[in-house]
């Protein structure tokens, strides 16, 4: 067996050597060319002069170019043509690029580049939400609603109601390997651009718009990015761009890299938000309505922005079944950098929405939020149309890295799991539904183990006692204050936008049995590569090493989607494995008639057997095909995102966590004291890449509500935008115990070998630190803190002040 | 020409002033494996071991570590870590198998911070690797690597035979040299450790044409500890410090644990530190409240003065052309020193505000404050209305609360990036009570709590 194996990610050794090459490792051609944006020092107005004289007359500078100076398309937008490579006129942003310098090395590009003089006549800049309201600056008409039952009637009749907001601060990406390409063009004026990039196709159609040529003379290649997390999904597009125009314009190769601030001064983030909630409740806290207006600042460009707000939208509900609820979702468009995809895409926003809410009727009601949390879950179901059995008793994955408590490795949760419908673990009730419940947006909720789940970790985590003992120790501390938090993640996997779901394939097997993998999914650290390795190695038979990973190439995989929406090893894994069935398909027919199996290095048929490499061979002296194409599409999802019904996701990955935090009520410095967390992969490919994922995720979570402030001056210049102002999580702000554990279930849904998406969905783990805080704040007094994110120790203590005015 | 050991083969090389080693590095020896990930010594990717005569291996950021300063020293990259016939080391075995690395690109600085480390035998991780971002893992299974590698012996090629070197830039190896090149060039800059003068270089492309290098004066890189008191040369480092102080001052030696990172701390110096003039510091606040006194030399005269006093208003201290700080001497005494550094991550971050407090309670009465600040001001200053509420009163509660009102007269800190001006003020007042009920035994320090 290939998958399900702790397999250590493919390039571990080259990582740990420094022999893992990335885009500005790559040795360069004879006169490469390196290049470097002059940026904008005004957020909004026009462009009256831009005196380039003393830039030409810079050392080593080779060529300067303006807007009109591009041969073709002036764009370098994802979505709808308003993002032009150099400002036109026009500027935007603080930090819009507006010439390209052309130099002979990357410093002297730079230094080149400070020499510009432009004169604007600056116009009052858009900068916030209230600002953009104000303004009627909106993407898009106005707000999208989507509308589940009779909010307003449910609302009215409720008997309990609270209002609230939540203010939610972006995230930089803040990928250790800033931005960088280089273009080398061809002796046929074809261009191949090296990119670190997690979209090569687009790279490969914006620089063929920019360049004036079909897409088949430019081929786009990424071996590995230094981190991406979703700012590398249209980020990288001015980049390759730049390089392959100046490359064209000059013959000659062309690099370019960011400097670390003028990359977080030049790219998106995550979308700040701002939530309002009104929402109505029974005593025990059950939800009858719900009205959330999400606030989404976008910045400039449209760039992704309406599918992250869309998902915002998808998640309002998180984990919990919504009879009646109303999503009004603003998308502002601002004067500050165009926001983006980042890891979660809009859902952990939406999620922090619904938490809160949690949060908040259980502090008016005086109760756990875990009963809360328990009360709105979305039920269990039995026997659901298009469930299959949840898990089998002999694939148990051994939990790594956690210490997952004995009853949780022995208890009734699994039990649970083999028998449908038994009782659960723990002190839960499950909900049992007879009928598949909804989403706000009419999909039927047909796999929903969150409660089976939440029950597991309550036990393993000692989530009981520890709420005891949290509250005992604030009885006796006046200045330290604990707290501790639950809580759930349901995400939806697919892309929404529904034709991006299909993935390509290209394998070859070689007459010597090696194998040679390429598809449509780009390396950022994920261990995507290794995993669909696994995928060909378990299909062949085969042992891992068999397996060739090379670089993502348009060349070799056309029209690939961006390695997003953690569809990764779903998308690609299916292709591969379509793929490796073709030509397993093909040997067959050369061996046999009957059955032909691919197991332990040997094809087996007929009673007798070939190894791998002596299959391979006889199919090639056979003349028979051993290289095929293989391809995935999606099955069942449909969705109308102006509607806002249908069914966006193939399937929802669950999971919950448990965090407890320690307060300074004086300073309001804090910190996490440990996290438990329990997720769900699947039946995982790879369990030790997968707990990476998860522990990697919750810190990057943990990082975006708490110490990662995004500050922006009233000029709209972001004063964080080096790692000395902008601060994320250090070694130390790890949990100093750490449980991970993986939930041990097969997908319901056709995937491959069963497994389940992991990228994006335990970043959202995160906001149990958050709300884990709000709790030890709320020891301070008897209001209700409403921290909003991020929760510097700044805002924790004036939280605390508040609530002991 | 400098001349320096590179993983363990010598180099010449014709080097430029201000030329970093980590494009030294890339782009002339096309040794890859360094990365440059934020090019002002934050993020650490570009850390390399720098072993110095005394063979202590030391982890530095090569982003901001000029070439000259590598005279007579031996710089191992990522690439030198692993042995002759490719062996890995044990660290970086460790980082495979306990996954350690997922997209990679901080790996190298990790593995070198961690090697030096594990030459050193240090095993407080968290603090060794706290100048090593990874934005990946979580960091959890780096630690775990850490940990797992700890018991490892060396490798033999870890070694390094350093030896001594021409400098290729003036490089005084004593102070009297010192005073006589700052006397010639009184407009010159002298560079320690680089952690800052490096960033006017990678960030603000400054030139620099006259430069010094402070790393060879070796009476100035010594620590004196008399009965008076402890008698601190100027290009002393941060790390030096902290060991010097744990005994004396352990508080100041905690807040000095959080300067930096291992990377800075191992290059930035106390002299850089007092003389840059920041308003924030982290080191002036709490020598002014040791009651430190400031040594400066110009040519063959000297003056003294209270630490607080070198700081005359923001970006101007006491110091004329072609004067140095020389060194710093501080007082013995019974240690009732308490420093709270505030920022919004623990470890590597700049202080939103930095208080010291050295309240000395003799017979339940405040017999002496002195109260300093960093970041509640243009320059580190001292709270006077607060101690002079405090001096003489009785150390209870209530007098405790009158004087905090004295921070508003003492300070008018400002709004930015790091902290609001409210918080400031609202923060330092805090710290005061947290003085008190410290001294009540009350726990009030969120790091001395275990899950």
């Amino acid at each position: 067996m290939s998958v399900g194996k702790h397999t250590a990610h493919d390039a571990g050794p080259l990582h740990v050597t420094g022999a893992a090459r990335y885009t500005d490792d790559i040795p360069t051609p004879r006169g490469t060319l390196h290049l470097a944006f002059g940026l904008s020092t005004i957020a909004r107005g026009k462009i009256t002069s831009m005196d380039l004289d003393a830039v030409r007359k810079a050392d080593g500078v080779l060529d300067v170019l303006v807007a009109d100076d591009l041969p073709h398309d002036n764009d370098v937008s994802p979505s709808i043509h308003d993002e032009p490579l150099l400002a036109t006129g026009r500027v935007h942003y603080l930090g819009q690029p507006l010439f390209l310098v052309v130099a002979t090395s990357h410093l002297a590009a730079r230094k080149a580049a400070r020499r510009a003089q432009v004169e604007y006549t600056e116009e009052t800049p858009l900068l916030t939400i209230d600002h953009a309201m104000a303004a009627k600056s909106h993407f898009e008409d106005g707000p999208r609603i989507y509308t589940k039952g009779d909010p307003d009637g449910a609302l009215a009749g409720a008997a309990n109601r609270l209002q609230g907001r939540v203010e939610i601060g972006g995230q930089e990406h803040f990928y250790l390997e800033g931005h960088a390409a280089l273009a080398v063009p061809q002796d046929n004026g074809d261009m191949v651009v090296h990119a670190s990039s997690q979209h090569p196709t687009e790279i490969q159609h914006k620089v063929a718009e920019a360049i004036g040529t079909p897409m088949h003379a430019v081929r786009v290649e990424v071996r590995r990015m230094g981190g991406g997390f979703g700012g590398k999904e249209s980020q990288g597009n001015a980049l390759c761009v730049a390089c392959a125009v100046v490359a064209q314009k000059h013959r000659a190769p062309v690099k370019m890299r960011y400097d670390r601030d003028d990359d977080m001064i030049v790219t998106g983030k995550r979308h700040e938000f701002r939530i309002d909630y009104d929402v109505g409740f029974d005593d025990t806290g059950r939800i009858t309505a719900v009205d959330f207006t999400q606030y989404a600042r976008c910045g400039w460009a449209q760039d992704l922005s309406l599918p992250v707000a869309d998902r915002a939208m998808l998640h309002a509900d998180n984990a919990y079944n919504l009879d009646h609820a109303r999503i009004t979702s603003h998308r502002l468009k601002t004067n500050t950098q165009s926001n983006t995809a980042f890891r979660g895409f809009g859902g952990p926003q939406g999620i922090v929405g619904i938490e809160r809410v949690m949060d908040h009727i259980a502090h008016h009601l005086g109760l756990d939020p875990l009963q809360v949390r328990r009360e709105n879950f979305y039920a269990s179901m039995v026997g659901g149309a298009d469930a299959s059995p949840l898990s089998d008793a002999a694939h148990r994955l051994p939990a790594m890295g956690g210490n997952i408590s004995e009853a949780m490795k022995s208890g009734a949760a699994h039990e649970d799991l083999t028998s449908r419908g038994a009782a659960p673990a723990g002190g839960g009730e499950v909900h049992v539904a007879p009928e598949p419940q909804t989403t706000p947006y009419g999909m039927k909720v047909t796999d929903s183990i969150i409660c089976e789940m939440v029950d597991a970790l309550e036990v393993s985590s000692d989530y009981q006692a520890r709420r005891k003992a949290v509250a005992a120790w604030n009885d006796k501390n006046p200045v330290l204050k604990r707290g501790i938090a639950l809580t759930p993640v349901k995400f939806g996997i697919s892309f929404t936008l529904t034709h991006l779901n299909q993935a390509g394939a290209l394998v070859h097997v070689y007459q010597d049995g090696s194998i040679h993998l390429n598809h449509g999914g780009t390396e950022m650290g994920q261990g995507l590569f290794t995993k669909v390795a696994q995928v060909a190695a378990q299909s062949f038979g085969v042992p891992l090493d068999a397996v060739k990973i090379t670089a993502t190439d348009t060349g070799k995989v056309p029209n690939t989607s961006a390695t997003a929406a953690s569809s990764g090893s779903d998308l690609n894994g299916m292709a591969v494995l379509n793929a490796c069935e073709t030509i397993k398909a093909r040997i067959g027919t050369v061996l046999s008639e009957g059955e032909v199996r691919f197991e332990e290095g040997r094809v087996r048929f007929d009673g007798t057997e070939l190894s791998f490499a002596e299959a391979a061979a006889k199919a090639y002296q056979n003349r028979v095909s051993l290289s095929a194409t293989g391809f995935y599409a999606t099955p069942d999802v449909e969705w109308d995102r102006i509607k806002g019904h249908g069914r966006p996701f193939f399937y929802f990955a669950y999971g919950a966590a448990v965090t407890e935090v320690v307060v300074d009520t004086l300073t309001g410095e804090n910190r996490i004291l440990r996290a438990d967390i329990l997720h769900d992969c699947g039946r995982s490919l790879n369990p030790a890449l997968d707990i990476g994922q998860i522990e990697g995720g919750y810190v990057q979570g943990v990082g975006w509500l708490t110490t990662e402030e995004l500050v922006w001056d009233d000029k709209g210049r972001l004063t964080t935008h080096a790692p000395a102002t902008y601060k994320i999580p250090a070694a130390s702000d790890r949990p100093e115990v750490f449980n991970v554990a993986l939930w041990d279930g097969a997908n319901r849904a056709e995937t491959v070998f069963k497994s389940k998406a992991v990228g994006e969905p335990p970043l959202m783990h995160g906001i149990s630190a958050w709300l884990a805080l709000s709790d030890a704040v709320s020891a301070c007094g008897d209001g209700y803190p409403d921290l909003d994110a991020p929760a510097t120790a700044e805002r924790v203590l004036m939280a605390c002040q508040k609530l002991r005015a | 020409m400098l001349t320096f050991l590179l993983n363990g083969e010598t180099v010449e090389a014709e080097v430029g002033a201000t030329e970093t080693l980590l494009d030294f590095l890339r782009e002339r020896r096309c040794l890859t494996g360094t990365k440059e990930g934020c090019n002002e010594g934050d993020c650490g990717a570009c850390s390399v071991i720098v072993t110095g005569e005394d063979g202590v291996a030391r982890a530095m950021n090569a982003c901001i570590l000029f070439m000259p300063q590598l005279s007579g020293r031996a710089v191992r990259t990522v690439e030198g870590v692993a042995g002759p016939d490719d062996a890995l080391h044990p660290v970086q075995r460790a980082m495979v198998d306990h996954h350690g690395s997922q997209c990679g690109f901080c790996t190298p600085g990790f593995i070198t911070t961690m090697a030096a480390a594990h030459k050193n035998g240090a095993v407080d991780h968290s603090d060794q690797l706290a100048g090593n971002l990874c934005r990946c893992t979580g960091y959890a299974p780096i630690i775990r690597a850490a940990e797992a590698a700890a018991s490892e012996p060396v490798p033999a090629w870890m070694d390094e035979a350093v030896a001594g070197s021409t400098p290729p830039y003036p490089m005084p190896q004593s102070s009297d040299e010192l005073a006589a090149w700052c006397q010639d060039n009184p407009d010159g800059t002298l560079i320690g450790g680089a952690t800052d003068v490096g960033l006017w270089v990678t960030k603000q492309l400054r030139e620099l044409d006259k430069v010094a290098f402070t790393g060879r004066c070796a009476d100035l890189q010594r620590i004196e500890d008399t009965e008076d008191g402890l008698r601190i040369g100027a290009a002393c480092t941060i790390g030096q410090v902290l060991e010097a102080v744990k005994p004396l001052y352990p508080s100041f030696a905690e807040m000095l644990r959080r300067y930096g990172s291992v990377q800075v701390r191992n290059a930035a110096t106390i002299g850089g530190n007092i003389a840059n003039g920041s308003p924030i510091g982290d080191s002036p606040p709490a020598l002014i409240a040791l009651g430190a006194t400031l040594h400066l030399r110009k040519g063959d005269t000297r003056r003294e003065m209270a630490m607080e006093e070198f700081f005359v208003e923001y970006g101007k201290q006491d110091r004329q052309p072609g004067e140095f700080v020389e060194f710093v001497t501080i007082p013995k005494q019974r240690d009732t020193l308490q420093c709270y550094k505030l920022s919004k991550r623990f470890d590597q971050d700049i202080s939103a505000l930095c208080g010291c407090f050295n309240i000395v309670v003799a017979g339940g009465s405040v017999a002496k404050a002195r109260i300093a600040f960093g970041g509640m001001a243009g320059t580190p200053k001292r709270a006077t209305h607060v101690e002079n509420a405090l001096t003489g009163k009785a150390w209870t509660e209530e007098n405790m609360e009158a004087a905090l009102a004295g921070f508003t007269k003492d300070y008018a800190p400002m709004s930015d990036m790091r902290a609001s001006a409210a918080y400031r003020l609202q923060a330092a007042q805090n710290m005061l009570r947290r003085v008190y009920v410290e001294s009540l035994g009350i726990p009030a320090s969120v790091l001395e709590v275990r899950p």
